[in-house]
């Protein structure tokens, strides 16, 4: 560990939370209807979408129709992506003649891609074809976070309405999301990145004629490199602003032409966690009460710090079964040391570290280094940040929306304490509003361990296993938690693009994505119709220290109690292992 | 769904009469966010950044494209430096199909490796005893990575020197131009970009002018290693 490496963690996170809150008042206005100086140049865009499709954004929606809405616009999502995927053989921008992706793995991509989650059981460039990666992924990496930020703010109306039936238009919230919010950041980024190296281009693959000509796995001699190029930028830069992580490429971020500098990873790094936190204060503003959305930024934040810096720790550590070699693995000014197998040199150990936690605690699930390569701590908290529901900044809101459920959940377990009813933002908290949370909080949890322990009772998913003994049971468990919570990342090891895992995990993310959405419209919709109480005496106040820690302590229990005996059997028992040299 | 579209206060489309609204808006936004957007971001980074968005790749004397500033070559010629280990599927540094090793940290095949690789770089010079930086024996995320540490530069100048005959002096001179600093003092790594390191080592003229540079300039300053003032220890 140096002083430099935790200098570099604090900036990057010091920064995302210096502008979260001007682009999050930014976005509150956007969901007001008043899209400022964006107004003149995307407001006939805007209108033009409606009257395509035949819209009427000023109609308000009960929560059903919000959630019909949703679940529809995402469904035909869901098909397009499949029909490229299978269709690509016959379709222009081909220049590398892919032919169509087999059923199931295209199943699975497309629910992948649909549910905000990316898992990819797929290597990009060799694939996908140019028009399939811009006509179909990277336009659910648009829809899907889009999505996730109009349930936010139909959340944030339910608990700002009263006695109202209706939770806002799905569509006027889904385009203006998408229009006002997320097409311009994804325009600036990919510019940014491409400046730093990252490419985009409808040119084919280039060949180049090597300095040092080799020899290749088969012992054929090596000559020339063909050097895989795309319209790559304006896909990444979408896949970070969205929590989506799915990379144009097979080594995702760690792809130096998706990820060429330390300047460009700070970016992507800023996009990961930007709109997640930046939601809070939004979420603040729509509910009227700007502290409240600074208390759940504030939970998120304290959750995520010891953790990251965790993570910094364990890496920087290394493997002492290297170092037991003679190999120098001590940090300093000239050199990365530390845990360097799967992780670029241009980053080194801390943007490698704070990168698996920031995309591990937003439901990012882009790497810049292979996470089935980390130590065994290093996993485990990957897998930890995943297993707290996606709450720890979250996909994009969905991450807040997890954690305004939890955050129910905590009054309600504070009520208990003191024998009130207890209420929040306004609203009372009963049996319905509980019973939505709970849903909410429990359904991905229990997927990921039915899941799991299918997986390992099944030869042929076991067969998946990449790496021997306690690793090997990680590698399953990280599938189902990255499935189960949308997250996508991966211990890349494991074959996942076969029958089982690209069915069970289709089934989970679905379950996992669209489940949720349901409780959490459904509790929008109960909130919306109740009167608002006065604060009293008796109210605990929920933008303060004391709530804070409350929320805070009842996401880790809740993920501790849920998952600490599976991740005993995996990374806890390789760690032992590693350590006890033999 | 009828359970979930029965009329109550207000109108409440069905699913049948919102799959066709859903699909005209997705048509519409898949022209905006599928082609128009990156079509525009094509169009100003081919514009604005035109070398980068190509690939930033480097041509030789003759204007043939010899690769890519920002991806790793294999070298395992020993007049050359060598770059981070490559797991990439089909050999190594295949920038067709990229990605690590993904061996997890007990797996004995990741110590057998590296092992294999210590015993390689140790018989390309076998008088050198200092430890490898592990940099050096490690496989990269992408397997294009196309940097070393400045150390793990170091560590192989004596043996490149000996092998093309030029001083370690001039060696030395070569990897300091080559080696880029962390961006603004605090993020990423210092790093030698290998490729260009060793297209410099072939060109006479860049070696002439790294030889004349070394005549003046104490080669502390240049390759290098300044004293590890930031480095802390791990018990």
């Amino acid at each position: 560990m140096t002083t430099l490496g935790w200098l570099s963690m604090a900036a990057t996170l010091g920064l995302v939370l210096l502008l979260a809150k001007p682009l999050g008042e930014w976005m509150a206005r956007i969901y007001d209807g008043r899209p400022g100086v964006l107004g003149p140049v995307l407001g006939p865009v805007e209108r033009f979408c409606y009257r395509a499709s035949g819209i009427d954004p000023t109609s308000e929606m009960g929560w059903r129709s919000y959630m019909i809405a949703a679940l529809a616009v995402n469904a035909v999502g869901l098909v397009a992506v499949y029909a490229f995927q299978r269709l690509q053989g016959v379709l222009p921008l081909n220049p590398a003649a892919l032919g169509g992706v087999e059923p199931f793995s295209a199943l699975n991509t497309a629910v992948a891609f649909a549910s905000n989650t990316n898992w990819q059981g797929y290597g990009g460039e060799t694939t996908m074809s140019y028009l399939t990666q811009m006509m179909a992924l990277t336009v659910q990496n648009f829809l899907s976070a889009a999505t996730g930020m109009a349930v936010l703010v139909a959340l944030a109306r339910g608990f700002a309405r009263r006695e109202s039936s209706a939770i806002g238009n799905f569509y006027a919230d889904f385009v203006r999301s998408t229009l006002y919010i997320l097409i311009p950041l994804a325009l600036v980024l990919a510019l940014a990145l491409v400046s730093q190296g990252v490419v985009q281009t409808f040119a084919p693959a280039v060949t180049a004629t090597v300095v040092d000509a080799g020899v290749d796995a088969d012992g054929a001699p090596v000559t020339e490199q063909t050097i895989a190029v795309g319209p790559v930028a304006s896909q990444i830069a979408i896949k970070q602003l969205g929590t989506n992580g799915g990379g144009y490429y097979n080594a995702n971020s760690a792809h130096p032409l998706e990820n060429p500098t330390p300047l460009s990873n700070l970016l992507e790094l800023l996009a990961i966690l930007l709109l997640p936190a930046a939601l809070c204060i939004t979420f603040g503003r729509l509910v009227g009460d700007v502290r409240q959305g600074w208390a759940l930024l504030v939970a998120m934040t304290v959750l995520f710090i010891p953790l990251a810096a965790g993570m910094y720790a364990v890496e920087a550590a290394g493997n002492p079964r290297i170092a037991a070699l003679g190999v120098d693995a001590s940090a300093g000014y000239d050199a990365p040391g530390g845990n360097m197998e799967g992780k670029e040199l241009r980053f080194g150990v801390p943007a490698s570290a704070y990168w698996a936690a920031a995309t591990t605690a937003a439901s990012n699930g882009s790497v810049n280094a292979m996470h089935d390569s980390f130590t065994p701590l290093g996993g485990m908290i990957a897998l930890f940040l995943m297993q707290l529901g996606e709450v720890v900044f979250g996909g994009v809101g969905s991450g807040l929306y997890g954690m305004l459920m939890f955050a129910v959940v905590t009054v309600f377990i504070a009520g208990l304490m003191v024998g009130r009813t207890p209420e929040y933002l306004g609203k009372k908290i009963e049996a319905y509003e509980m019973q939505m949370a709970s849903l909410a909080v429990l359904f991905p949890c229990a997927i990921v361990l039915i899941g799991t322990a299918a997986a390992v009772m099944l030869p042929a998913a076991l067969a998946s296993r990449a790496n021997p003994g306690a690793h090997g049971f990680s590698e399953i468990l990280y599938a189902f938690t990255s499935m189960g919570n949308n997250n996508g990342s991966a211990f890349a090891g494991i074959s996942a693009n076969t029958p089982f895992y690209n069915l069970a995990g289709a089934a989970a993310m679905f379950a996992s994505r669209f489940w949720v959405l349901v409780p959490v419209l459904a509790l929008a919709g109960a909130l919306a119709g109740k009167k608002a109480i006065p604060t009293g005496p008796g109210t605990l106040p929920t933008d303060r220290p004391l709530f804070i820690g409350f929320l805070v302590a009842v996401v880790i229990i809740v993920g501790a109690l849920t998952f600490v005996p599976a991740l005993a059997l995996g990374p806890v028992a390789e760690h032992l292992s590693l350590w006890s040299m033999r | 769904m009828p359970a979930l579209a029965r009329n109550d206060s207000m109108k409440e489309p069905t699913m049948r009469t919102s799959l066709w609204t859903a699909t005209r808006l997705v048509v519409v936004l898949t022209i905006l966010t599928g082609v128009v957007y990156p079509i525009a971001v094509t169009a100003l980074a081919q514009t604005l950044f035109a070398a980068q968005a190509k690939g930033s790749l480097v041509r030789g004397a003759d204007g043939t494209v010899v690769g890519s500033r920002i991806v790793g070559q294999a070298f395992d010629d020993p007049k050359y430096f060598w770059g981070r280990p490559s797991a990439t599927g089909g050999g190594p540094y295949n920038a067709a199909a990229s990605g690590g090793s993904n061996l997890g940290p007990t797996n004995p095949a990741l110590i057998e490796a590296i092992q294999g690789r210590i015993e390689a770089l140790q018989a390309t010079d076998p008088g050198n005893a200092a430890p490898i930086p592990v940099d050096l024996v490690t496989a990269s995320g992408s397997g294009l990575d196309p940097h070393i540490g400045p150390a793990a530069a170091d560590w192989q100048v004596g043996r490149v020197a000996r092998e093309r005959g030029v001083d370690e002096a001039t060696v030395r001179a070569l990897v300091g131009r080559y080696t880029e600093a962390r961006t603004l003092g605090l993020f990423g790594e210092r790093r030698v970009n290998v490729l260009l390191l060793n297209l410099a080592l072939d060109d006479k003229a860049a070696v002439a002018q790294a030889a004349a540079d070394a005549l003046v300039t104490p080669a502390a300053t240049l390759g290098g290693l300044p004293e590890r003032w930031n480095a802390t220890d791990v018990p």
